[in-house]
């Protein structure tokens, strides 16, 4: 298992939602759910403490895969994710994405936590603060309104130099 | 190297770039999603700017510094408490894009200080108001708890 006390949160969202926390538990770890407003993308969990990970392509073959750190739900839901679908991208160190729900009056309060165990350089975490807003707004949407919202995504300009300068680099194992 | 104070929130909208900018400029709906509060602005480059809660006290005022509707607005920002106001003028932007049936909108919140209370007290503040934003633009109904403005703030 990974030091979680090594992680420091990089990028955090926090977004509300008209449903209930279990709605919104249900959204993050169902695959009928996430294939909706993930990029397609289905999640394949073991719902336990210490279970195995997966985000997977339409085709099944894996995009993310990792290790939960936390499964309580429907509160808290934390795993080490590695991308395993490009090939410059699995030779990082895993990151942990940390879901926490708390009611918030009449709606739901979702913050997402993007950790990383290294001084991950901008252009690398642009991916995620590109992805992320793009992402859990169409979960809300999906919630609230029953349809999911068509975002056009790609890797942020300077993304995938970035990452192949740090790998070949092996810029986590410095100082 | 210590990076300044700044708040960086981009959420999407099924709704049209002049929705957007109509939602966030005309009291009738800010009142809907910002906590009861409205504006007092003719939205042109050099007017003032104020954010008014509902009793009549004003919460922050400033000047529009660009005006570009339906797709960018910049305005000078300061809150009038008495524990924010000496910070001075902050400046927030709006960039409100269309992304085929979407809107993207990107807000900006940012003080040339070293620390920040207003930048820290919008960045708790903003999620839940652009949120509700987003509620009110797809499903025609806004948080309740951002009807009205908090008792005792």
């Amino acid at each position: 298992m990974v030091d979680v006390a090594t992680f420091k949160p990089n990028t955090v969202y926090v977004t509300y939602i008209a449903a209930s926390p279990e709605k919104v538990w249900q959204a993050l770890t169902d695959p009928a759910f996430t294939r909706q407003y993930f990029g397609g993308f289905s999640i394949d969990v073991e719902p336990k403490t210490g279970g195995a990970f997966y985000l997977r392509y339409p085709d099944g073959k894996v995009h993310m895969s990792g290790r939960v750190l936390d499964w309580s739900p429907p509160r808290r839901f934390s795993c080490t994710w590695v991308v395993e679908g490009m090939p410059e991208f699995r030779e990082l160190p895993e990151c942990i994405v940390t879901y926490e729900i708390e009611q918030a009056g009449g709606a739901v309060k979702l913050t997402m936590i993007e950790s990383h165990s290294w001084d991950v350089p901008d252009a690398i975490l642009q991916g995620g603060r590109t992805g992320w807003p793009a992402i859990l707004s169409s979960l809300k949407s999906v919630l609230e309104t029953g349809k999911p919202l068509d975002v056009k995504l790609a890797p942020p300009e300077g993304m995938v130099e970035a990452v192949k300068k740090a790998v070949a680099e092996r810029a986590w194992a410095k100082g | 190297m210590s990076s300044k104070p700044k708040f960086v929130y981009v959420t999407y909208i099924r709704s049209t770039p002049e929705k957007v900018w109509q939602a966030l400029t005309d009291p009738a709906f800010t009142r809907q999603f910002w906590y009861g509060a409205y504006q007092e602005c003719d939205w042109t480059v050099g007017s003032p700017w104020k954010l008014m809660i509902p009793d009549g006290r004003i919460a922050d005022s400033g000047e529009v510094l660009e005006s570009a509707p339906p797709n960018r607005l910049v305005l000078s920002w300061r809150n009038e408490f008495i524990e924010m106001r000496e910070e001075g003028y902050s400046r927030m932007t709006y960039d409100i894009a269309a992304q085929g049936e979407l809107t993207k909108l990107s807000v900006t919140h940012e003080m040339d200080r070293n620390e920040s209370k207003l930048i820290a007290a919008v960045s708790g503040g903003w999620p839940m108001i652009l949120a509700s934003l987003k509620s009110l633009l797809e499903t025609g109904a806004s948080f309740a708890e951002t009807r009205r403005w908090p008792e005792g703030m």
